[in-house]
């Protein structure tokens, strides 16, 4: 197995009076073809978790480690080209662009890889097909209902193939029909081999998904492997 | 893995907060139109009108001198020798010289049953029959005097006494009555550019003022054409040539200079207006800061999302950049054209020639450029400085 995204002794600091203590020496190793769910109450630390993981956010001390690199040390810049090559993010607001097409907003995924653009959206077309959106390529995201908008943003998520997806909270906003197919659907597009970490505090869900770490107040009190 | 976007995408990210609020980036961009819309018209409109007056003065030409009696040192109405119109014609650049007389105390009517009072300010004028070559005037109805005409009472109108008078035309005889005689009008003379107060006079010939009003032969007024390359050197000795005695009692004067001179004074008029143009592209550059801080306030989450899709700081900054220049261009291209239309109208209406200056064209678009990317350089520097989690959290 390949490891793509290592953290070790990571613990994350907000100075104030007190200080918050987001995170405390989390480990944690996400291998290539994996779904997990990283679950836990708000406030256990779970989005600055993946703020951290997707190099969103630094942290105050210990490693990030990205393919074997440590990403700590990098440059906005290189951080930046780390983040158009090798993560992809799903936000629980889906945060898609209202003017633009479905079909550009996924070819958005692309946008900061300088691709020609009939080529992102070539891709993105592949992308919509993936997750079942082949036929409202044309349509505006306020056309769409909030499950397919969430399609979508999985779709530009997906679209630049990246080594690991990271969904934060991606039912939140859905109802829970809506909320199931779209947990069927990252089952699916793991099993076509995509990695990917979803950050819910939904129990039923993180215990739908092959792996859970439990989060509380910042430390991992529970990673565990379902049969 | 470098995190890299084209240039065509910098512009579409660019105008993608224009397309989708297109109200508020017309509104904002309006002040930026007025400003140059204000300087392009301004500059068009004065170019036009330069335009012109020099093309007046080139048909009419610059060489045209006048010389007529000053003030005599003690104060009252000094007078030209009987000698100066022969004297100027000797002086060596000099083309032509035409000279006419005042007859005073004369006035003119259409018919006997109106008081003598009444005169019009109409002024008989007893002249040489080379006087529209000289000045450059043309007939507009009937011939001017000739060697023959200008034995008999016939009599030639400026082109504002013909108005004044009704008279439009000499189809059909019609005869005026200068002091207690009858004269026939032979001709209408059009305006004369270079000379307006003959416009105001009625020409008879010597001759004919002589016999019949009792003229005494005194020049008030000389014309002449010089050598177009040595006008100023004639300027100079004209007093001195025209009365040797008292140089200090002839008026010199170049009829084309208050031509040139509005076309100065028009120029520094424009320079007025161009400055409000400024002021008010100056207002529309805060318009467009403005619009730019609150746009940047709204879309807090779109750079969130760009910067977890791999843009960096560079790439957010130059797209608000973008934004905010496009949209200055856009109120700047609105603007030249609304210049260049209001110029084309206003020139089309005095019958001008439409004259745009390119560099008032270049200098609308490019200073609309210039302000966007001033306007929007700190609002693009706070875009490109927000961290993208504290992004991401606004919702």
């Amino acid at each position: 197995m390949r490891t793509v995204l290592e953290l070790r002794g990571v613990s994350k600091r907000y100075p104030g009076q007190p200080p918050v203590h987001a995170l405390r020496s989390v480990s944690l190793r996400i291998e290539a073809g994996e779904l997990l769910a990283i679950v836990g109450q708000s406030g256990s630390g779970k989005s600055t978790l993946l703020h951290i993981m997707g190099t969103l956010e630094r942290p105050t001390s210990g490693e990030a480690r990205m393919d074997g690199v440590e990403v700590s040390s990098m440059s906005d810049r290189q951080l930046s080209g780390l983040r158009a090559w090798r993560l992809g993010f799903v936000f629980q607001q889906f945060f898609l662009l209202d003017g633009l097409p479905v079909l550009d907003n996924v070819a958005n995924g692309l946008l900061y890889r300088a691709l020609p653009a009939r080529e992102r959206r070539r891709r993105a077309a592949r992308a919509l097909e993936r997750v079942g959106l082949g036929h409202r390529v044309g349509h505006l995201p306020n056309q769409l209902s909030g499950g397919e908008r969430q399609r979508v943003a999985i779709a530009r998520a997906i679209v630049g193939e990246p080594a690991v997806v990271l969904a934060d909270e991606p039912t939140g906003n859905l109802d829970t029909a809506s909320g199931a197919a779209i947990v069927a659907l990252l089952h699916q597009l793991n099993e076509e081999g995509t990695t990917i970490a979803v950050i819910t505090h939904n129990q039923e869900i993180a215990t739908s998904l092959p792996r859970q770490v439990e989060l509380r107040d910042g430390a991992i009190v529970r990673d565990a492997v379902s049969s | 893995m470098k995190s890299r976007v084209l240039l065509s995408d910098v512009l579409r990210d660019g105008s993608l907060g224009l397309r989708t609020r297109r109200l508020r980036a017309s509104l904002s961009a309006l002040g930026i139109a007025i400003g140059v819309a204000a300087i392009v018209g301004v500059l068009g409109i004065s170019a036009s009108s330069q335009a012109d007056l020099l093309a007046r003065l080139d048909r009419l030409g610059t060489n045209l001198l006048t010389v007529g009696p000053g003030q005599h040192f003690g104060g009252g109405q000094a007078y030209l020798p009987q000698t100066a119109p022969g004297m100027i014609r000797r002086v060596g650049p000099v083309l032509r010289v035409s000279a006419t007389g005042v007859v005073p105390g004369m006035s003119v009517f259409k018919t006997d049953k109106v008081p003598q009072y009444q005169t019009g300010g109409i002024s008989v004028r007893a002249t040489d029959l080379d006087l529209p070559d000289t000045l450059g005037a043309s007939v507009a109805d009937g011939v001017f005097l000739n060697a023959a005409t200008a034995r008999y009472p016939a009599v030639v109108l400026g082109a504002s006494v013909a108005q004044y008078l009704g008279i439009t035309d000499v189809r059909d005889p019609i005869e005026i009555l200068i002091g207690r005689r009858w004269f026939t009008v032979v001709g209408i003379l059009a305006p004369i550019a270079l000379a307006p107060e003959l416009d105001r006079s009625v020409f008879v010939g010597y001759p004919a003022a002589e016999q019949y009003l009792g003229f005494d032969g005194e020049f008030t007024s000389v014309y002449l054409r010089t050598d177009p390359a040595q006008v100023t050197d004639v300027q100079a000795v004209l007093a001195r040539t025209a009365s040797p005695a008292h140089p200090e009692e002839v008026a010199v004067s170049r009829p084309s200079d208050a031509l040139a001179a509005r076309a100065a004074a028009q120029a520094a008029y424009s320079t007025l207006f161009v400055g409000l143009g400024a002021v008010a592209l100056l207002v529309g550059g805060v318009g467009i800061a403005n619009v730019m801080f609150v746009s940047v306030l709204e879309r807090r989450s779109e750079i969130g999302l760009r910067r977890a899709l791999g843009a960096t700081r560079g790439h957010i900054g130059t797209q608000f950049l973008a934004e905010s220049a496009l949209l200055s261009l856009l109120g700047g291209a609105v603007g030249v054209g609304i210049g260049a239309a209001v110029t084309v109208g206003y020139a089309s209406t005095h019958h001008w020639t439409v004259v745009v200056p390119a560099v008032a064209v270049w200098g609308g678009l490019a200073s609309a450029l210039v302000l966007g990317m001033v306007a929007g350089l700190y609002p693009a520097l706070r875009a490109a400085r927000l961290a993208p989690v504290v992004a991401l959290r606004t919702v």
